[in-house]
């Protein structure tokens, strides 16, 4: 390998346009003629819209239009749709009401649009937005999903009767029941998973462009996916023909999930820019954001797990309500389902699980994936279980697990999931160590003298990524396709830009996918492009999400490169007179194996295009692409330990170390990888420690601003302890498994384990603020 | 509406804006220094930093009248002559940016500390003089990491930041 291949630390590419500010956002981006959009949002949480008068808001300084839900639905423009279909168990289909993009009888949330303003400068359309005067008919409030499952609640949808989307079970519920009938031990535990907001630090926005000379739709947006965008916005919402819309993501300043759905604003504002025959650009401000950026997580958990006398989980049972909020979002249905309850298992063997979920409607912004989407709300509740069961068998946490690891692969899961590889017991050892595990008893007395409560908590998690393969989960309910594309161009003369589908939102990918080109060719890390987000470059894709761009986008162009390669070899063993049997690349050369002959990379490319000496019956030009369908996911697995300081004076946590040990398999860079699992565990102690969303009973959201909802900041977190095993993953060409998520999803168990385990109380729900802290720590005494 | 004018990076601009105008949108919107970035309406996350007269401001908590006759610097005008200002350098070295939308104001605010504290920047410091930016990406590890090795390639001297 060169200096900038696989394993090297190497400097991001990217780096260099970010920190001198000429990175490119979707609110950087200025066409001629543009105008600005604001929307009119219902203040409401649920009431039927009587009417709409924007006669005065037309004729304010510098507005254009402003158009409503009525006209867009006369404009035949279609609902937003979910697209992973979900059956209960007593075989019906999820029960989905509409979604339109301008609600033009029925607003369900505070914050969902009614009509749009578009006017010459952002002021002028929001002072607009101001004189538009909608008559609401209140309709009566549910925010809470357990209440709304109840009988005589508030009715959300016609088509869900009790705000039931859908009652759904995995696993032998029998078999199960029989299990914990027979328990030596049965560890019961309530568990809340706290109702998150994304935050990317850039709002999302949009910019329509409507091209009246070639009937042509251009959208700029911050979407983790522009091709499932345009895919969606032509199929489904008939925005415009998939041929004559071209969507880009530019530099996009995080998605954490958040970005991959189509959202109403890109649709409308395309519409927009039809109907009023300008550029048409909206940025949400943050307020916005918290009001109608998919939320995450939302769920109500009881759990029992069965254990024989040796300490042995026999079976896991868990009922699951889970907030999907006033609409099902693009992905909501899979996240509660086939994205959580298929890893209950964890890194258990454990015989027999049973989960039954039911989703449900309420008057709240919809909840769909956020940065781990179900395996987080999986690995919560099961980590929790096993340190409140580790305290009450009396047994330490660590043995507790290692008793009940998987240990051969592959080993297939009683809830659909077959591991394909993986090393339980080196994570938590190496997890262990690095944080002097068998040390703690002396820092712990040690904080007693000091008046501080020290604790201890671990968590063993296992995630799948790399969402795979395409009919497997087509089976399972998915609408789309989980393979990914890649394109290699070889230039004339010699240097290289690959087009992925793959969409980096701040992971790095013009480095790491040039480290792997690099790799196998060669050449320079300045010689080769990274091309990304723009459905008019790239030929298809499927975007980045779920940690795929690693085990699926660079396998794709692995493939790809394989192609490239092997035309390479062929033109080069014709300018030698050689077998192409016997050529290497190697150094950014085509060489004869065993000889000194050899070709630079440059003038083997020339040749293929110049096509003055070539093979008799080879193609001019050097230019390949390749789909790739993983043959199943992959599964990063690996052991968090946290230690906390709690003062019982005040009841504030600090967490005082934080130790991360993770399995991903093969790594390309590891810095990138690093940084990575920091990005995670702060938010994963930001939904531990600080965040959560909060609404109050008539549907107010009352965390709407970084005055309420509390984000990590520098002094919320510690320096992190990080290392990792390399397991790789057998399948995949690259043997890569993913790190994007693997933070968010481990650290919110260590934490609140650790917590409870200082305060001497198992009874504490996230966010673990100080004031319940507090309270349970007395509570305790 | 008011003709404003002021000093930014080096040069002398003017422009014509509404009185409620931010110094951030004036920035952005006006001379098309789009570095700068706005991530909240409550002055809270610090993306938006800039310099006014060699301090660290939020420049959505300036209105742009204010600003007149000030002279600013934005990130757009840290690098020299092709060449990244050490506390960029050491952002890149530490990767300490992913998506790179805070990085901005991250780097502003750094550059602002090291002048006031030199050398003597401790890590405990640092985390709590970032509490007006938030990172999502980063988890801050290694944004507390570049400023320090910023602060240390800088030298002992307290120097100006610009
Ligand atoms: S935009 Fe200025 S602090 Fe957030
Ligand atoms: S790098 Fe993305 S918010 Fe800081």
């Amino acid at each position: 390998m060169g200096v900038d291949g696989i394993g090297a630390r190497v400097a991001r590419k990217e780096d260099r346009r970010f920190l001198t500010g000429k990175g490119r956002y979707t609110d950087d981006m200025s066409v001629p003629g543009m105008k600005h959009a604001v929307f009119v949002r219902s203040p409401h949480a649920h009431a039927t819209i009587v009417g709409i008068d924007a006669t005065e808001a037309k004729a304010m300084p510098g507005v254009i239009d402003v158009l409503d839900g009525k006209q867009l639905l006369a404009d035949g423009i279609g609902n937003l749709i979910c697209g992973w279909m979900i059956h209960s168990k007593d075989g019906s289909a999820m029960k989905m009401g509409a979604w339109r993009p301008l609600a033009d009888k029925t607003v369900r949330y505070v914050g969902d649009a009614v009509a749009i303003v578009v006017a010459d400068s952002v002021a002028e359309a929001r002072d607009a937005a101001e004189a538009v005067v909608v008559d609401y008919d209140f309709l009566p409030v549910v925010t809470d999903p357990v209440q709304a499952l109840a009988d005589g609640q508030p009715q959300l949808h016609p088509e869900a009767p009790n705000n039931l989307i859908f009652d759904w079970e995995l696993g032998d519920a029998g078999v199960v029941d029989r299990a914990l009938a027979a328990a030596a031990h049965v560890t019961e535990l309530k568990i809340f998973n706290n109702r998150l907001a994304p935050n990317p630090m850039e709002p999302r926005a949009t910019l329509g462009i409507y091209d009246a000379g070639d009937e042509h739709y251009t959208c700029y947006t911050t979407s983790q996916n522009p091709h499932l965008a345009r895919l969606v916005m032509s199929a489904f919402y008939n925005v415009a023909p998939e041929n004559k819309l071209r969507v880009i993501a530019p530099d996009v300043g995080g998605g954490f999930g958040s970005k991959i759905y189509i959202y109403p604003e890109e649709i409308v504002c395309l519409w927009a820019s039809k109907r009023t025959g300008v550029p048409v650009k909206w940025t949400c401000d943050r307020t916005e954001a918290f009001l109608t950026d998919a939320h995450g997580r939302d769920h109500v958990s009881t759990v029992k797990m069965a254990f024989d006398a040796g300490n042995r989980i026999t079976a896991l049972k868990v009922d699951t309500i889970a907030n999907l909020g006033a609409y099902m979002s693009l992905f909501s249905s899979c996240v509660p389902t086939y994205l959580y309850a298929t890893l209950l298992s964890g890194q258990y063997d454990i015989p027999a699980i049973h989960a039954n979920v039911r989703t449900v409607y309420t008057n709240t912004v919809p909840v769909d994936a956020y940065r781990g989407a179900g395996r987080p709300e999986a690995t919560y509740l099961l980590e929790r279980t096993m340190e409140t069961a580790a305290r009450e068998l009396g047994i330490s946490p660590a043995e507790l697990r290692r008793t009940n690891f998987i240990r051969s692969f592959p080993h297939q899961t009683p809830v659909i999931m077959n591991y394909d590889a993986g090393d339980y017991e080196a994570s938590l050892d190496a997890a262990m160590a690095a944080s002097d595990w068998n040390g703690f008893a002396a820092r712990k007395a040690e904080a007693e003298q000091r008046g501080m409560k020290r604790g201890i908590g671990m968590s063993c998690y296992i995630e799948a990524c790399g969402l795979a393969p395409s009919a497997a989960v087509g089976s399972l309910g998915a609408g789309v396709g989980l393979w990914e594309s890649a394109e290699v161009k070889v230039n004339m003369v010699g240097t290289i830009e690959v087009m992925t589908g793959s969409h980096s939102h701040g992971q790095g990918h013009e480095t790491t996918f040039a480290q792997l080109v690099a790799d196998r060719l060669g050449l320079p890390i300045d010689s080769i492009n990274i091309v990304h987000g723009d459905t008019d470059k790239v030929q298809m894709g499927m975007g980045t999400y779920g940690s795929r761009s690693g085990a699926v986008g660079m396998s794709a162009l692995a493939k790809a490169l394989d192609k490239v390669e092997a035309k390479a070899k062929k033109i080069a063993a014709h300018l030698m007179e050689a077998d192409e049997s016997d050529i290497v690349i190697e150094d950014g050369a085509l060489k004869v194996a065993g000889t000194d002959k050899s070709v630079p990379w440059f003038q083997m490319a020339l040749a293929a295009y110049t096509a003055h000496n070539l093979p008799p019956g080879l193609e001019p030009g050097l230019k390949e692409s390749a789909f790739y369908d993983p043959a199943n996911f992959t599964f990063p697995a690996g052991c968090y330990i946290c230690e906390v300081e709690v003062d019982p004076e005040t009841g504030r946590t600090k967490v005082v170390q934080f130790v991360a040990a993770d399995d991903f398999g093969n790594i390309i860079n590891p810095m990138i990888v690093e940084g990575q699992v920091h990005g995670g565990l702060a938010q994963g102690i930001g939904q531990a420690l600080l965040e959560g969303v909060t609404y109050d009973d008539s549907g107010q959201l009352l965390t709407a601003s970084y005055l309420d909802y509390a984000m990590p900041r520098a002094d919320d977190v510690p320096s992190f302890k990080v290392s990792t095993s390399n397991t790789p993953c057998p399948n995949n060409p690259l043997g890569i498994k993913g790190c994007g998520e693997a933070g968010a999803i481990g650290s919110p168990p260590a934490l609140i384990n650790a917590i409870t385990d200082a305060i001497g109380n198992n009874q504490l729900t996230m966010p673990a603020t100080a004031e319940k802290v507090w309270a349970a720590a007395h509570a305790a005494n | 509406m008011a003709k404003i004018t002021m000093t930014v990076n080096g040069r002398q601009v003017s422009g014509v804006c509404e009185d409620r105008t931010l110094l951030v949108h004036f920035i952005r919107e006006n001379l098309g220094l789009t570095g700068t970035h706005v991530g909240c309406d409550t002055s809270q996350c610090g993306a938006c930093v800039v310099h006014m007269d060699g301090q660290s401001v939020k420049s959505c908590s300036i209105l742009a009248a204010q600003a007149a006759g000030s002279s600013i610097t934005t990130i757009e005008g840290l690098a020299q002559n092709g060449e990244l200002h050490p506390v960029q350098a050491a952002f890149k070295a530490h990767h300490g940016l992913q998506c790179g939308f805070c990085t901005p104001g991250m780097v502003m605010t750094a550059v602002d500390m090291i002048r006031r504290h030199g050398s003597d920047l401790d890590e405990a410091t640092v985390r709590s003089e970032l509490e007006g930016n938030i990172c999502r990406c980063t988890g801050y590890h290694n944004i507390v990491k570049a400023i320090l090795a910023a602060a240390h390639e800088m030298g002992g001297v307290r120097q100006a930041a610009e």
